[in-house]
Formats: structure tokens, C-alpha cells, sequence
């Protein structure tokens, strides 16, 4: 099965003290540390286990500079057979209906079976996978925690759906998902896989190899525009009980009670 | 001689003459045995390369004290003194059962040196040795079978009871004994003075009245026997744990001398080199190297190791004694006695678990105990760099390990913040800690590592070092947000490339610095930076300057102020097991004065693990009970009310465990820096601690 996985680069939330930069339209971006955004790292995994089972390849692209090569090495060295990225400056400034365009672009000039994304970027809107099914006429389903392939071109796939329920659906190929964490348990990559791809080359087609009209896409196509970035006012803080051991319990359990949280 | 006793090789057994037979019953055993050891010596020839060719002197000296000297036996008392009752009667027998096989086919043959005087000195010796011997078999047998100490145990998961092997080769060594006396007694019922007591002496008196044909039997029956089992228990060696007989000598001339120093992961392969390796650290049994093979070989079964293992005793699923025992079963299994080899299967998932190798703290108990310098953390660190290597690392230590590469701690935290423990409000007043970074120079680095950098509760350790490295008059700073973790437990967790880039950069940064010397209150750090890294200034931990700083009077600690305290100190694994040092801290609370300080049943090199340091941290076990509560435990029992330990990952365990025992309120940790720098004695110019100053 060939399968394409889209990546985003994105600041680690783990790793970074995000602050707003003094023009407030945007976060503090020195001193930042990128990786990969986590629910793209496991539709990798789960792209190399469905090929591990069933044969095939997997392909992770993104879009975007020369920064961003570091994402698609990782995840070359975790097991990806190539990694693609996209690049142009006419593609700067694109909002999410302009990065799917761009991937439309690329998936015309291949022949994937199976698109994955992650479910959300987490500095994303979880747009880019349901538009790029629409314009491809591909169906789509997305917070996919499982995918079993079945024989016939389909795929069995579950859901999370509120409140802990799974749906488990059938879905035809080729197709796009949008994964979920927790679907698997990414494997390690660690620095010594990343020093022994770091010199295949990567495949960088521009708008015009990717025949896309530069008027569709980057800033000027652009049809949502972020006008702000502020972080909100703090809640009220936590509540701390004070009490004995045995009152803190009885007062936790009628708080959470209180909040549905125990039936 | 009595008239009819022969010697065995005139005698004859039915149609045989002794002489063709003890020609052949020893040629066969010897064939059989040849070709045992012969297929047991092809995984090791398979197995990875390892120098052990070196230093033969060290070596020889420590053949004389571990295998000859059985240095190690008497920790375990009981079985210590039966084993080298068991060992010493080996050795003197040897020299008998050498002239025993050779008298089968030479009647007259003598050993040279043992006729005369030596041989009747030598007669007397090796008498007593079998009667020792037989006394220890016995009291081993009814250990195993009455008693049943519980490290010879075999938990179900691991098979079936090994006590039945056990017994079949005391009752081997057993029959050995007595018919060697036998054979002796019944030739010497009427001429020869024995030794009062032996079993021969009481072999002789019982037969004094035994007619002479008898006499003649028992004679030639005895020697068949001795020859029959002499030449089956050689051959049994090989076959189980008893290989340690043959191979103990060897193990431990080739034991590690360097135990403080991880393996590298491949033998005569440079850093640079690492990167095109095929395969890393261990995956299938042929990764291992020979010696550690040895080792599997060399495993008496003791149990030793599984006893002092903390992870064991705490529940997690691992136990030093199964990880060689099921290595050894997996050798004898895949290299059979017959047909051939079926090897290279993975390991992790055979015949072990991931949990299993992830479970171990590195903490050095099993190493310690080990009589036969059996080598454990180097084939754990092999297992994690081959999982490792393999993308097969827990979720949990992801994130620590991928923030270690991104931002040089495992908490992710910004490197400009790394330095943020100097800028408490008061401590920042009375002790300035200055930064390396070009402009300002130190004789001495203090070193202070991840968790000391970051985290809230042990950045007071960081700030009670500085404040005593000041009060001592030392001229020193720290890295900032140049210095890296020390990369110490990314090493043993199996991460080598990252700890040589974090190792690489650290190195680069305290060379550029010009200092003299490192000072640093982290054993994993001093550890790292004492054995792991090269080219760098000589380290020092805290507790050594300490007690230096006190000897020479410099340092004046004041008298505790609630005597009612009662202190312990728990040794770091660190500090104390793979570095030795366990009296300067000891040596620093006894120069307070009214310290009232007791020990621990386990403590110095039997110290108990406290859960383990750097990513140990962020590892979910599966485990019944935390370390840090039972060693809590331990310093209650103990009588102690507080504990000082010299290690923060000590701190931030031990500090749990008195929560989760629900100590609070009486039992209290401190480390000794905190000890100390609450206890230091403002004196002269230099009050500048910003404490109160009290004068004794």
C-alpha cells in the first residue's frame, strides 16, 4: 500500500515557554524548539505499520523551508521511505484551504492509496485533512484511533467519538484519515537514525513542478487572516482544600460528584 | 598389604582386568567432557569481541583474592563458609584424584613430591579435606532440602525448581567422599595410623572386623565407584550450573578491573565510527561478548544478586540471577550437544521483556554481591542500546530523552533559565555565583547539572553547594546555560549517541572555561564526569571537599540544635557502591557537634537503591511498592528520624517515600550540603552565608 503522510513542523509545547511577541499578533519565536507535531508522528507509525503488515511505502511530505527538513529526517529515520518537501515562496502566508491546494497538487502527481494526517496541528485549525479529501473527491474521516485493512481496497477504522464511545466504520480507498494519538505507541528515533539519513537527498518540487497556480495559494489567496494572538486572562486559581485527610477526600468526591464526574 | 587386597589395575571385574578398564572409563570421560566443552566454546567464539588480554598481574592478583581467596563467600555467612569448605577440599583433593585415575592403570605411580614425608603430610591433609567435605555436603543438602533459603527459590515465571540439580551433584560430591575413604579403609584396616576422626579413620574401625573378602570387594567396588563418578560429575559440569567449577578460574581472570567504566558499545570502535555500525549494542545472544557469555557459563545459582536487587525486592520484573540464568538456558538450548546451531533470534521478547531490562536502576547490588565478578549493568546497558537502536524505548522516556536533544535537560526547560537557582531573593545577596562565559574566570567549575538547575525543591542543594564552596574561600562558577545534563543516565539508559553529544558539548564548554578543577554535589554527574567523559579537569564530589575543608579545620560546623534528631546516612549508589566513597559524608556528620547518627542494616556497599537517578525519573515500573518507601522504612527501623543522603535524585526519591509511607511529620530528608550549610559556623571576613551567624 502506498501511503502519504502530511506533516507540520510545529514549536514543541513541551519544550517551550510560549509568550506573545511585543506586537502581540504572534508568539516569541526566538528561542524556540521545533519537532514534529505530535498526532502527525504517530499517522507515521501507524502509516509504517499498516505497510510493516500489508507491504508498500510510506511517503511523509510537508510544506514549507528549509527549516522544516529536520521533521521529515526524523521521520525518515523512524522508518519512512521518503520524505518530500514542498517548498516555494509563493506558498508563504497560505491559509489552510492554500496548504490543502498544495497537497491536492502533489497527491495528483503520485498514486497514494491512503492519506494520513494528524488529527490537529497544535498551532492549526484540524482543517487542512478534510479539505484536501474534498478537493481530491476522496472520503475522509477524521479522530481516527485504529485502522485495520481489510481485503477489497477498504479499511475497517474506529473512531473516538464523546464520552469515550467508538464507532467503527468501513471506508473505501484511497481515502484520507486524520489520526488520532494514542492510536499506537510511536517507536523511538534516536540520534544515531537521524545521523544515517541525514544525507538523502530530499525532493523539494516547487508550485510550477507541481503545476499550482500561484494565485491560489500564499498570502494573496489567502481568505482567513489572523487579526490577533493574546493569551487569556487567568481563571480563578486552583482551589486548594484545607482539611483533614479524611474531609479532603469527602470534599473531593462531592466536588467531582458535583461535576458528573463520578456516576 | 593384606594378602588379596590388589591394587584396581590388577584386579579384575568379571572378565575385565582393572587396568583396560580404567584405561578406558578415563579416556571416555575425558573424550566425552573434550567434547562438551568444545560445543559450549562455539557461541563464545560467535560472540562479540571483548579486550580482557590486559594487565595480567592486576588480573593474577585478583585470581588470588576472588576465586582462591573466595573473598566475596562470606558475605552470605553460612553458605560463604560451606562453599569455601567445599572449594579448599577441591583444591587439596585434586592431587588425589589426579593419582587415583593414574593408579587405575599404574600401580606404583607415585606423584612426585608425595612419597615420604610429603606424602604422609599430604595423606593426613587430603583425609581431613574429604571428611570436610562430606560434613559441608551434608549441611548443604539439608539447607536446600530442610531449611530452604528463600534466594534458591525459582518463581514460577522463571520454570521449574532447581533444588533437584542441586542435590543430584552434593550427592555426587558425597559419594566421591566416602568411596575415596572407603577405597583408603579397606585397604588400611590393619597397618596404617589414620587421621582420628576422618571418615576414613571411622570407615577403618567400622570394617576392623569385616572378613577379608569383603575387604577385597569393597576395595575394588569403591575405586570403580570413585572412577564412575569422578568421570560422570566431570562431565555433568558442563551441563548446568556447575560449570562455575570449571569455568570460575576464568571468569574471574577475565573479569572487568575497570567496573566504574561503562562497555563501549563496540570493542575497538571509535565514536566517530559508531554512526555506520550495523546493528547496536545486544539483540540476539551473539551480540553479547564472549566474556559476558563466560559469564552466563560462570553463574553458580547462587541467588546472591536477586537477594540484594532492589528491583526485585520491590516487585519489578527483573532478577540479575534469571537475566544470566535464562541467557545460559537460551545458550545450552540453541548451541545443542547435537546437531546444529539454531541461533540469532531477538532477545527482547524471547527471553526477555522490555520491562524486565528497562526495570534495573544500574544501582550495582547484583555486581557487589556476585562471588564470581559476574558483570550485569554493561549487558543491561548492551539490552537498552539494542532496544533503543530499535525504536523500542517507552513512551515515558520519549519526551525526556528527545528534550535532553532539543534543549539539554529532560524537563525541556530553556537553556537561558538554567542558571535561574542563583537568583533566589536572599541568596542572591549574600552568595553571587558567577557564569563562565568568557569574561569571568574560576580556578574551580561547579557543575550542577539537570535537576539541580530546575527543579524547585533540589535547587536548594545547588544553592546550599555554592554557598559552602564560597564559605571555603573557593574560587569558583558554573557554566550556565552553556553546561548540558551530564548525559550520565542517557548513557545507561542506552541513548549513546546523545550522551556523546551531550558528553562532546559539555567537554567543549569546560575546556573553553580555563578551569582547573570540578566540583559537583550530583554523583551521576561526578560519576559521568569522572569515568565517562575524557580530557577533563579532575572532578571532585561535594562530600570530599567537605570533609577535606573540616579535617583541615577550615570549615567549623556548629552543634546541632535539637539533639532529639537522630541522623542516618544512606550512601548513593553513585557515590558509594561504583565510586567508594562512603566515610567522607560519614566523616562530615560526626564532626557536628551531638550528631547522633546510627547506620542502617543496609548500608555502605549493601546500600539499598532509592529508586534510581536521571530518566529513572520519568519511567513508569511496574513495581508493588516504591524503592523510596522501603528504604524510608529502613532508616525508621533503624531508629533514625532524619536521613541525609549527598545525591538529589536520592533526595527527590526518599522525600516521596516518606509521603507515600505516610512519615510526614517524622521523618525528615536532608541533603548533606543542606546539612552542612545550615551548620557552617560564620567565622572571620567571609560571613557572607547569609545565615545567622552563631560562634561556637
Amino acid at each position: 500500500m502506498e501511503i502519504l503522510v502530511c506533516a507540520k513542523r510545529v514549536p514543541d509545547t513541551s519544550e517551550n515557554e510560549i509568550e506573545l511577541n511585543s506586537a502581540g499578533n504572534d508568539i516569541q519565536r526566538d528561542d524556540l524548539v521545533y519537532s514534529i507535531n505530535e498526532s502527525d508522528n504517530y499517522a507515521v507509525e501507524e502509516a509504517l505499520q499498516i505497510t510493516g503488515k500489508v507491504g508498500g511505502h510510506v511517503t511523509v511530505v510537508t510544506v514549507g523551508g528549509e527549516d522544516d527538513e529536520e521533521i521529515l529526517r526524523r521521520e525518515m529515520a523512524m522508518g519512512a521511505n521518503h520524505g518530500v518537501l514542498i517548498s516555494d515562496d509563493a506558498f508563504n502566508g497560505s491559509d489552510g484551504k492554500g496548504i490543502a491546494t498544495i497537497l491536492k497538487a502533489f497527491v495528483r502527481k503520485g498514486n497514494y492509496d491512503l492519506i494520513l494526517t494528524g488529527v490537529q496541528a497544535e498551532d492549526g485549525a484540524a482543517q487542512v485533512g478534510g479539505m484536501l479529501a474534498a478537493m481530491l473527491d476522496y472520503p475522509f474521516a477524521s479522530l481516527v484511533n485504529s485502522i485495520e485493512v481489510v481485503d477489497g481496497g477498504k479499511l475497517t477504522i474506529s473512531r473516538e467519538i464523546e464520552g469515550g464511545n467508538r464507532e467503527m466504520s468501513e471506508i473505501d480507498l484511497p481515502c484520507v484519515l486524520s489520526i488520532q494519538t494514542g492510536i499506537n505507541e510511536p517507536r523511538y528515533v534516536g540520534m544515531r537514525g537521524i545521523r544515517q539519513v541525514a544525507s538523502v537527498p530530499i525532493p523539494t518540487p516547487s508550485a510550477s513542478e507541481l503545476e499550482i497556480d500561484p494565485a491560489t495559494v500564499g498570502r494573496p489567496a489567502a481568505k482567513v487572516k489572523r487579526v490577533d494572538y493574546f493569551v487569556p486572562a487567568l481563571g480563578k486559581g486552583a482551589e486548594m482544600l484545607q482539611g483533614s485527610r479524611e474531609e479532603n477526600v469527602a470534599k473531593l468526591i462531592e466536588l467531582v460528584a458535583a461535576k458528573g464526574g463520578l456516576k | 598389604m593384606l594378602e588379596g587386597i590388589y591394587s584396581p589395575a590388577q584386579a579384575s571385574y568379571g572378565p575385565i582386568p582393572g587396568r583396560v578398564l580404567f584405561s578406558i572409563i578415563p579416556l571416555l570421560g575425558v573424550a566425552c567432557f573434550s567434547y562438551i566443552v568444545g560445543k559450549r566454546i562455539v557461541p563464545l567464539l560467535r560472540g562479540a569481541a571483548d579486550s580482557r588480554l590486559d594487565h595480567a598481574a592486576v588480573r593474577l592478583m585478583r585470581v588470588l583474592r576472588f576465586w582462591l581467596g573466595q573473598w566475596k563467600q562470606p558475605r552470605y555467612w553460612v553458605a560463604g563458609v560451606l562453599h569455601i569448605v567445599i572449594f579448599a577440599g577441591f583444591l587439596v583433593l585434586a592431587a588425589r584424584s589426579a593419582s587415583l585415575v593414574i593408579m587405575g592403570v599404574s600401580e606404583h605411580w607415585v606423584l612426585p613430591g608425595f612419597s615420604g614425608t610429603g606424602g604422609h603430610w599430604y595423606g593426613i591433609a587430603k583425609d581431613y579435606a574429604a571428611t570436610l567435605v562430606f560434613l559441608a555436603v551434608v549441611i548443604a543438602a539439608i539447607r536446600r532440602l530442610v531449611f530452604k533459603p528463600a534466594r534458591y527459590a525459582v518463581p514460577a515465571r522463571y520454570g521449574r525448581s532447581h533444588t533437584a540439580e542441586a542435590i543430584l551433584v552434593l550427592a555426587l560430591i558425597a559419594i566421591l567422599m566416602v568411596s575415596e575413604s572407603l577405597f583408603q579403609a579397606s585397604q588400611a584396616v590393619f597397618q596404617q595410623e589414620l587421621p582420628l576422626l576422618s571418615l576414613v579413620w571411622i570407615f577403618k574401625n567400622a570394617l576392623f572386623s569385616a572378613p577379608p573378602r569383603l575387604l577385597v570387594e569393597l576395595h575394588a567396588g569403591a575405586y570403580l565407584v570413585h572412577e564412575l563418578t569422578f568421570f560422570a560429575f566431570l562431565c555433568f559440569l558442563p551441563l548446568g550450573k556447575h560449570f562455575h567449577v570449571v569455568t570460575s578460574l576464568f571468569n574471574v581472570y577475565f573479569a572487568k578491573l575497570d567496573r566504574e567504566a561503562l562497555k563501549p558499545v563496540k570493542w575497538g570502535i571509535s565514536d566517530a565510527q559508531l554512526e555506520q555500525v550495523k546493528s547496536f549494542g545486544v539483540t540476539a545472544f551473539e551480540d553479547f561478548t564472549w566474556k559476558h557469555m563466560l559469564d552466563f557459563y560462570s553463574c553458580a545459582d547462587c541467588g546472591r544478586c536477586t537477594d540484594q536487587c532492589p528491583a526485585n525486592s520491590v516487585g519489578r520484573p527483573l532478577s540479575p540471577r534469571f537475566i544470566t540464568i535464562k541467557a545460559r538456558d537460551y545458550a545450552f538450548q540453541h548451541y545443542p550437544m547435537f546437531g546444529s546451531a539454531n541461533n540469532g533470534t531477538p532477545l527482547i521478547g524471547g527471553i526477555y521483556s522490555a520491562d524486565e531490562i528497562w526495570s534495573c536502576t544500574t544501582c550495582g547490588a547484583c555486581e557487589e554481591e556476585c562471588p564470581l565478578l559476574l558483570e550485569y549493568i554493561d549487558k543491561i546497558v548492551d539490552l537498552r542500546r539494542g532496544m533503543v537502536d530499535g525504536g523500542n524505548v517507552p513512551q515515558t522516556l520519549q519526551k525526556p530523552l528527545k528534550a535532553l536533544e532539543s534543549r539539554g535537560n529532560p524537563y525541556g526547560k530553556m537553556e537561558k533559565k538554567r542558571a535561574d537557582w542563583t537568583k533566589a531573593k536572599d541568596f542572591q545577596t549574600s552568595c553571587a555565583v558567577s557564569i563562565l562565559d568568557g569574561k569571568n574566570g574560576a580556578e574551580t567549575l561547579y557543575f550542577v547539572d539537570s535537576i539541580t538547575s530546575y527543579d524547585d525543591r533540589i535547587q536548594g542543594i545547588g544553592r546550599a553547594t555554592a554557598k559552602i564552596l564560597d564559605h571555603v574561600g573557593e574560587n569558583f562558577a558554573i557554566l550556565g546555560a552553556a553546561e548540558k545534563d551530564s548525559g550520565h543516565d542517557v548513557r545507561r539508559f542506552g541513548e549513546e549517541m546523545l550522551f556523546i553529544a551531550l558528553r562532546d558539548h559539555n567537554v567543549d564548554a569546560i575546556k573553553a572555561s580555563g578551569v582547573q578543577r570540578i566540583v559537583t554535589a550530583d554523583p551521576h554527574a561526578y560519576h559521568a564526569l569522572k569515568h565517562d567523559y575524557r580530557d577533563v579537569p579532575p572532578v571532585e564530589h561535594i562530600s570530599q571537599v567537605i570533609a577535606r575543608e573540616v579535617k583541615a579545620g577550615k570549615l567549623a560546623l556548629n552543634k546541632v540544635e535539637d539533639d532529639s534528631k537522630v541522623y542516618t546516612y544512606h550512601d548513593p549508589c553513585y557515590l558509594g557502591r561504583h565510586n567508594r566513597i562512603y566515610d567522607d559524608p560519614r566523616d562530615v556528620l560526626d564532626a557536628i557537634p551531638g550528631l547522633q547518627r546510627v547506620e542502617m542494616s543496609r548500608c555502605r556497599d549493601r546500600s539499598f537503591c532509592c529508586g534510581g537517578g536521571g530518566l529513572m525519573l520519568f519511567y513508569e515500573p511496574k513495581e508493588d511498592q516504591r524503592m523510596g518507601v522501603v528504604r524510608v522504612r529502613m532508616a525508621a527501623e533503624a531508629g533514625a528520624n532524619v536521613i541525609v543522603t549527598a545525591c538529589p535524585f536520592c533526595m527527590v526519591n526518599i522525600e516521596d517515600g516518606i509521603k507515600v509511607a505516610g512519615l510526614e511529620g517524622k521523618m525528615t530528608a536532608l541533603d548533606l550540603t543542606e546539612l552542612v550549610a545550615q551548620q557552617i559556623t560564620c567565622d572571620g571576613p567571609k560571613a557572607i552565608c547569609g545565615q545567622e551567624c552563631v560562634r561556637v
